[in-house]
């Protein structure tokens, strides 16, 4: 198992060393300057709010840990993104590109392939409304005709495609299958207060198993949402749709079933979980009521200094070392099956983020570093809750075998308790957190898997082996498992015999039978006090 | 030879020749822990905590087109005019195309920003310094995500603990103890007054997964040694307690000074001797808390429990027949050797050969017994 760990980190690209996050490698920074519509004051909440969905969608993205703060005061303000590494250019995209979001009412729907372009109906005159089909003017047309949407460059969306929210457009759906002219904006995404998907409660307030995406308006958006509600419910397909618009491509296109007063809307149709979820995001994306111009971009070191890094670690090997004097100290022999258990705990440890950085992109942060010293305590643990528990069995007489295998039994099930313990605390912090915290959360879920697996797999295995060999089973006074230091007992075992502390043979007849006088010697040392003394 | 001795101890703990009256004290014990937590209480509010430039926000400087992108001599610059001050230096721009500094620190006055400034400009030798405040990059958005996923947390643990140990007694016990190490590690991390940064949160975040952790350790032995106390009218459900807390000593005492060793190494000869100030943050946060996990797991966890236990009918209606039947040996005259019933509570260990000696025998010489009739 460990080789094949080893293995696939050698395979992935060389990638032994895991990758870094930004405290400790340093990555790329980006300073974006928030650009209002019209003359919009920028308010403390805008910032705030941009930075939270920049880290959403960054998160989403699966890199760990990026650095998302804002810099200046008052107007002057930017928002500084820093990632680690050497990010992709999806992800760059992703912080670079501000998305831009509106409703507008769908005027005509067609089939994505280019075509050749319809009349234009006579006598147009000025539109009445934004769903006037008055809109549909010869140019119009003429765009909508040769427009390709099977031509994945016309579906990689900017924001600069939203077009003039007073003019009609003409463009894709997202996924390429639906082509649209859509008339002016009506509502726009700024008023979108929030959006998510959930389980669709009936009006009796039961749960049922459709998924939908609920959207909530800020006052305006609610008139502007009603007003539009009110004039599409009455009109025929495909113009009582609306398009959500984002980035200039069309992400949903819902039917109005009725006027909506209250500005609660709810998007429902075939979703899954995952695209329920999916839309949601891309609605609070969109939400974002600032659009971003990139100042600079540029490379940035470690934020933690490089040379007091080391110096941190160095301590801590130093600590390791220590670990390693103690546990020859207190286990003699068996010190050293707690150190291989350890060294291939971290061997594995290693591997695994190794392979992780490869393929989710995982980054170790200082939060992990701290998590994976606080695994080797933890991880120690388990060897010594075992250890103990074989001497406490050597205690009640036991041979080594049988020590083994019944202190095992009874330590299993104490490791196993506290080490769920550890994982559920990983596993929650995991999926409910954001950002350093998730970091941490990963290093100490891996590390309780880790823990476990060498544990059942290595040290048990290990010391079930090592108890056959006599240097152990005859209790080596090396060998920290010397019943008489221990202070096991000695033991009657019937027909005149014990078993004392020197000779924990298996049960079989000694050589030779001790005197009266060596037996009551033992009995004497075993207990270690006058307690044997005559009664 | 020092192993042997604390093997032996060890064994003398197991067997319960050497016990520790932890559970019996255990008002002691909450009296002195008591006064821990409030003594960290008053430092937590008298004191408070310093959050760092990622939760406040700070000043930054950029320092233009420097010729040598060595961090020491900016530290030193805003040391001059704040000591004590965490300093953070990074390189923006590539080594052959003129980086800049980028130096951050909490929030400065204007006055220390434009004294900064200078300093900073001297320091390499005129280089151009621009200065600006930035914002936190820990948001309440990351706080309020970490406290709830720490609150389902909690609540999934206790449910856990309840079925595992059929208790939730237990459960509860668990967590009174988590909140003692919690009360207790930030109220001394405040006592030292070093800046709570995001590493130090994610350190009082471990601490919590390991006193938990800890406690689970001790409490399965307490259960283990529990589980057939009904069955048995010798020893109370507090004596069976305490002889688990002796037994699992030797087990705490190794797990802590193991998990110390690369924390204090950190802490002790990184921080003070190497001078490394970028892990000596979690490093104090875990170093407090390891030391208050295992104290409480110990002297807080099972008494807590022991206390809640007994006043479950059946385990008080159970103490209470054991005590009667003392009380009725001591009635009895069946007194040991202080003139008390003695209890030794401890491991069952089988019977042992007390030697020829012990057996009954008969007199030599002179005439035998004979047979009664």
């Amino acid at each position: 198992m460990f080789g094949a760990l080893f293995a696939g980190a050698k395979w992935s690209n060389g990638t032994l060393v895991p990758k870094l996050a930004l405290d400790l490698e340093g990555g790329t920074q980006l300073i974006l300057q928030p650009v209002t519509r019209g003359n919009q004051q920028i308010t403390d909440q805008d910032i705030t709010q941009a930075i939270d969905i920049m880290r959403q969608r960054v998160d989403a993205s699966g890199v760990s840990e990026a650095q998302i703060t804002s810099q200046g005061s008052g107007q002057n303000r930017n928002i500084v993104v820093a990632l680690p590494g050497t990010p992709s250019k999806e992800t760059l995209d992703l912080v670079r590109q501000s998305a831009q979001m509106f409703f507008r009412p769908v005027l005509k729907i067609g089939a994505p392939a280019a075509g050749t372009p319809d009349k234009a109906a006579a006598n147009l005159g000025t539109p009445a409304n934004n769903s006037d089909p008055a809109w549909l003017t010869q140019d119009v047309l003429d765009t909508f005709a040769t427009l390709d949407c099977t031509d994945p460059k016309n579906l990689s969306g900017t924001g600069n495609q939203s077009g003039d929210p007073a003019k009609p457009l003409v463009t894709c759906s997202k996924d390429g299958t639906t082509k649209y002219v859509l008339g002016p904006v009506d509502v726009y995404g700024k008023d979108l207060s929030s959006a998510n998907s959930g389980l669709k409660t009936t009006q009796t307030g039961q749960l049922t198993n459709e998924w939908v995406v609920n959207l909530k308006l800020n006052a305006s958006g609610t008139t502007a949402f009603r007003d539009a509600s009110t004039r599409l419910v009455d009109l025929t397909s495909p113009r009582n749709q609306f398009a959500i618009v984002l980035d200039g491509l069309v992400i949903s296109a819902p039917r109005m079933d009725s006027i909506i007063p209250n500005g609660q809307a709810e998007i429902s149709g075939s979703f899954t979980r995952e695209s329920a979820a999916t839309l949601a995001r891309q609605l609070n994306f969109g939400a974002l009521p600032l659009t971003f111009t990139v100042q600079s971009e540029q490379q940035i070191s470690a934020t933690l200094g490089s040379e007091q890094l080391q110096r941190g670690i160095l301590a801590g090997l130093i600590g390791l070392a220590l670990v390693v004097v103690y546990s020859i100290f207190q286990y003699r022999a068996l010190g050293f099956v707690t150190i291989l258990s350890l060294a291939v705990a971290a061997g594995a440890t290693y591997a695994l983020i190794g392979l992780l950085s490869w393929t989710q992109g995982y980054r170790l942060s200082l939060p992990g570093v701290a998590g994976l010293i606080v695994a080797i305590g933890i991880t120690a643990d388990s060897f010594i809750v075992y250890f103990e528990r074989v001497r406490d069995e050597l205690r009640d007489g036991r041979t080594l075998p049988a020590a083994v295998s019944q202190g095992w039994s009874r330590a299993k099930r104490t490791i196993l308790a506290s080490d769920t313990v550890n994982f559920l605390a990983a596993l929650v912090l995991y999926f409910l957190a954001v950002g350093g915290v998730r970091g941490f959360a990963f290093t100490l879920g891996l590390t309780t898997i880790v823990d476990l697996a060498v544990v059942f797999m290595l040290t048990h295995p290990v010391l079930a082996l090592l108890a056959k060999t006599r240097f152990f089973a005859e209790g080596h006074r090396f060998s920290g498992l010397d019943p008489s230091a221990l202070g096991a007992r000695t033991r009657y075992v019937g027909r005149g015999r014990v078993v004392g502390p020197d000779e924990p043979a298996e049960g079989g007849e000694p050589e030779r039978r001790l005197t009266i006088a060596e037996r009551r010697a033992a009995a004497n040392a075993g207990s270690g006090s006058t307690e044997g003394k005559d009664a | 030879m020092a192993s042997t001795r604390m093997s032996r101890w060890g064994a003398d703990l197991y067997t319960g020749r050497k016990s520790y009256p932890i559970v019996q004290r255990r008002r002691w014990w909450y009296t002195l822990s008591g006064v821990i937590i409030v003594v960290s209480a008053l430092l937590l509010i008298f004191k408070g905590i310093t959050p760092s430039i990622d939760f406040r926000g700070g000043s930054e400087f950029i320092i233009s087109g420097v010729s040598s992108t060595e961090q020491q001599p900016a530290i030193d610059a805003v040391h001059s005019v704040k000591p004590d001050e965490q300093v953070r230096v990074s390189v923006v721009g590539v080594a052959s195309s003129s980086p800049s500094l980028r130096v951050q620190t909490s929030k400065l006055s204007s006055d220390q920003t434009t004294q900064a400034a200078d300093a900073l400009s001297k320091a390499y030798d005129g280089a151009n310094v621009s200065s600006q405040f930035i914002g936190p990059s820990w948001g309440a958005d990351v706080t309020n995500k970490a406290v709830r996923g720490l609150l389902v947390f909690l609540v999934l643990v206790s449910l856990v603990m309840t079925i595992y140990f059929r208790n939730w007694r237990m459960a509860v016990a668990a967590l009174v103890a988590l909140v003692h190490d919690m009360i207790i590690t930030v109220g001394m991390y405040a006592g030292v007054g070093w800046e709570v940064s995001p590493a130090t949160v994610i350190g009082f975040l471990t601490i919590l997964g390991y006193s938990i952790y800890d406690t689970v350790v001790v409490f399965d032995k307490v259960r283990e040694n529990n589980a057939r106390l009904l069955d048995q009218k010798r020893y109370t459900h507090a004596e069976l307690s305490n002889l688990a807390l002796n037994q699992t000593l030797v087990r705490s005492i190794n797990t802590s000074v193991v998990a110390l060793l690369p924390v204090s190494g950190i802490l002790f000869i990184g921080a003070f001797l190497l001078g490394a100030g970028t892990l000596r943050d979690i490093a104090l946060a875990l170093f407090i808390g390891i030391i208050a996990g295992t104290f409480s797991s110990i002297f807080i966890a099972t008494p807590v429990e022991v206390s809640l236990r007994n006043r479950e009918p059946a385990v008080a209606k159970h103490t209470r027949t054991v005590l009667d039947a003392r009380a009725a040996a001591v009635e009895a005259g069946d007194l040991g050797e202080d003139g008390t019933v003695e209890v030794r509570v401890g491991a069952a260990v089988p019977g042992q050969h007390l030697g020829i000696a012990a057996q009954p025998k008969r007199r030599k010489g002179g005439r035998g017994a004979g047979r009664a009739s």
